[in-house]
């Protein structure tokens, strides 16, 4: 069985008055039917524009200059537009950060989430309202029929990002891309949201990318972890792996940082500086200017010096345990 | 101990929706009334002594950042009193802010919403100083540049305008904001929330540096547990509207006496459990203008017994620095298993 995503050598530049700016850069992973992908980064390591790369929603200045994105097998990126927009919502679909940017403001959810059923099949209005509340009650939406009939002001944040999952569930996709989806949800409602997603991904082998910088989350809700930095996967591996035994010295920084794990009112400890301008990144390693372990050798790009299991991309990786 | 700076007695906020023209006609032909209320605070009575970081946690709804904005003096409480080392924090009759109100800052979530864009920074941080005459022109700029160092900022920040700035360094500055006033209290609204894990860090342990040196006392309003735990002394649930426990904060973390409380841990993913089978809590938050009779949380909780559908649990303090609002530390639910007092 081919895996429901994989991505391979991926890369989307920007072109600006400076020069192109690669956003992402030689990207690869792979996600079987069933699990969940974390892909973490902060904000500008390229986390997002991987998930637009995918759905194919680069869209001038940017381009994608290299690579494959497999969906159960086949190229999106051989196809024509029109097979494209075939694909996209049917058998991968997206949810994005910002409920209110992508729900049409004056029209009815039930409105936008049928219009969203008919676009890939041919069933009455009636059915596609049904279908629309079946995803509602399935994100956990009480009184489905009459949210289907509210304007998307009328919603809570919380709600109105259940309602676009549930758009992304429509056609009961392949793969799902989330781009934090949960970010500005409460504690409760994203824990009932995990929850759903969890059992979403076991029960119905959907493959789910979650884009997020939220470790805590991705620690919990995912099987697999890709850790990005200045546009390139810096460190991959299972969940459980990655988190217990971090190698990169840049995911060890991000994890240390979670206030969680830290005795109260001490110091944090914090990765010096701030993430770096994709258009003047220091060659080699990207990472470099912020690491402690940098050396001269550091100034070219690292190998993967970690194993295929648990890949690092660092010259001098923290000890493995 | 010292005497408490702030008193929030019986605090309540309503803010309330009057129909239109049409319905209010209908309204007097049918005897019905449209008029929509909802109870955003509900008799919420909290002290904080000088030096205290008291966190206020709960979900959407909860009117954590309406209470936040009580405080702050932005809204005036519908019932009760805020006072501020005894004297009121409020609007006069004509709807002015008495100087006082300066006293308590306000730290938002969004500093790309709460920093004028056409602004310079230095401005920014120097226009409420200058309005309320609290250092001498000349001054000014000196005093825009310590502030802006005190945050982690160059000096020469001063001249640049906020869209040159990242999210994390805009942070600093509209801290460096609220402390040019010399507040009494500052009152942070989910500040750091929107910030990357290693800025939010950086601006947490600026919080804490500032704090020790300035021995700040804040209310520091967060829906995130963790980011909670680190930074403040006491902790207070709310729930729709009302404070359910209060507690210190490693008291509560040890051992939540709510419900709600408890439930709200379990639904919290956490770093280096693995992967976790999640407990959140069932349902929604319900409605705040028709919060459920007796106990808001009965419908979504688990323990919950007859007495709770009828009766608004009181707050009582199972011990001297702990309270709870749960008919379970209060004689119990009525239930036949939970009767035991």
């Amino acid at each position: 069985m081919s895996a429901a995503l994989e991505v391979r050598g991926l890369t989307t530049q920007f072109s600006t008055r400076k020069g192109a700016v690669t956003a992402v850069n030689d990207v690869s992973f792979l996600v079987q039917p069933g699990r969940i992908l974390g892909l973490v980064g902060e904000s500008g390591s390229g986390k997002s524009v991987t998930g637009f790369s995918i759905m194919g929603l680069i869209d001038e200045p940017g381009k994608i200059t290299a690579g494959q994105v497999m969906v159960q097998g086949t190229d999106m990126r051989g196809m024509s537009l029109e097979e494209q927009r075939k694909m996209r919502g049917r058998a991968v679909s997206m949810v994005f950060q910002d409920p209110m940017m992508t729900l049409n403001p004056v029209l009815r959810v039930g409105d936008q989430m049928a219009m969203a059923v008919r676009v890939h099949d041919k069933v009455s209005k009636a059915a596609a309202w049904d279908r629309a509340r079946e995803a509602l009650e399935i994100v956990g939406i009480p009184a489905a029929v009459e949210r289907l009939q509210a304007y998307p002001h009328q919603l809570s944040g919380g709600m109105r990002q259940r309602v676009a999952i549930a758009t992304a569930l429509l056609h009961r996709p392949a793969v799902i891309i989330a781009d934090e989806p949960t970010t500005a949800l409460d504690v409760s409602i994203q824990g009932q949201i995990l929850a759903e997603v969890r059992r979403l991904a076991d029960e119905t082998g959907t493959a789910i990318v979650w884009v997020t910088h939220d470790l805590a989350v991705v620690s919990s809700l995912a099987d697999d972890i890709a850790v990005m930095y200045a546009g390139r996967i810096v460190e991959s591996g299972t969940a459980a792996e990655v988190i217990a035994n971090p190698r990169h010295p840049y995911t060890r920084g991000l994890i240390d940082s979670v206030p969680g794990l830290h005795e109260p009112g001490q110091d944090l400890p914090q990765i010096p500086g701030s993430t770096p301008q994709l258009a003047n990144l220091p060659s080699g390693c990207p990472f470099r200017p912020r690491c402690p372990r940098a050396t001269d050798i550091c100034a070219t790009i690292p190998p993967n010096t970690g194993t295929e299991a648990h890949a690092v991309l660092c010259h001098h990786p923290l000890e493995a345990t | 101990m010292t005497d408490p700076i702030l008193k929030i007695d019986g605090v309540s906020k309503r803010f309330t929706r009057k129909p239109g023209l049409i319905v209010s006609g209908l309204d007097k032909l049918t005897g019905r009334n449209s008029t929509q209320t909802v109870h955003a605070v509900n008799d919420v009575t909290l002290s904080v002594p000088r030096g205290e970081v008291l966190g206020i946690v709960g979900e959407s709804g909860c009117g954590k950042s309406t209470l936040g904005r009580v405080v702050s003096g932005i809204y005036a409480p519908s019932e009760g009193t805020v006072t501020l080392e005894g004297k009121p924090v409020a609007r006069d009759h004509r709807g002015n802010v008495d100087k006082l109100t300066t006293r308590v800052q306000m730290i938002h979530q969004d500093p790309f919403a709460s920093l004028n864009p056409r602004m310079k920074v230095g401005e920014i941080i120097a226009e409420g100083p200058r309005v309320h005459g609290l250092i001498p022109a000349r001054e000014v700029q000196e005093r825009v540049r310590s502030l802006l160092e005190q945050v982690g900022l160059e000096g020469a920040y001063a001249n640049r305008l906020p869209h040159q700035f990242s999210g994390g360094q805009r942070q600093r500055v509209a801290i460096a904001r609220a402390l040019a006033m010399q507040p009494e209290l500052l009152v942070l609204d989910e500040a750091v929330a929107s910030l990357d894990v290693s800025i939010q860090a950086q601006v947490l342990n600026l919080f804490m540096k500032l704090r020790r040196e300035l021995n700040l006392t804040a209310l520091f309003i967060s829906h995130d547990l963790s980011v909670v735990r680190h930074v403040c002394d006491r902790v207070a649930i709310m729930y729709l509207g009302r404070v359910v426990e209060t507690a210190p904060a490693d008291e509560l973390y040890a051992k939540p006496l709510h419900p709600y409380t408890e439930a709200l841990f379990g639904s919290v993913p956490t770093l280096g459990t693995g992967r976790a089978r999640f407990h959140p809590i069932k349902g929604e938050i319900p409605s705040p203008i028709n919060p459920p009779k007796g106990c808001a949380f009965h419908p979504r909780c688990p323990l919950a017994g007859p007495r709770c559908k009828v009766e608004v649990p009181r707050l009582v303090t199972p011990s001297d620095n702990r309270s709870v609002a749960c008919h379970l530390q209060d004689g119990g639910t009525g239930a036949q298993t939970g009767a035991a007092a």
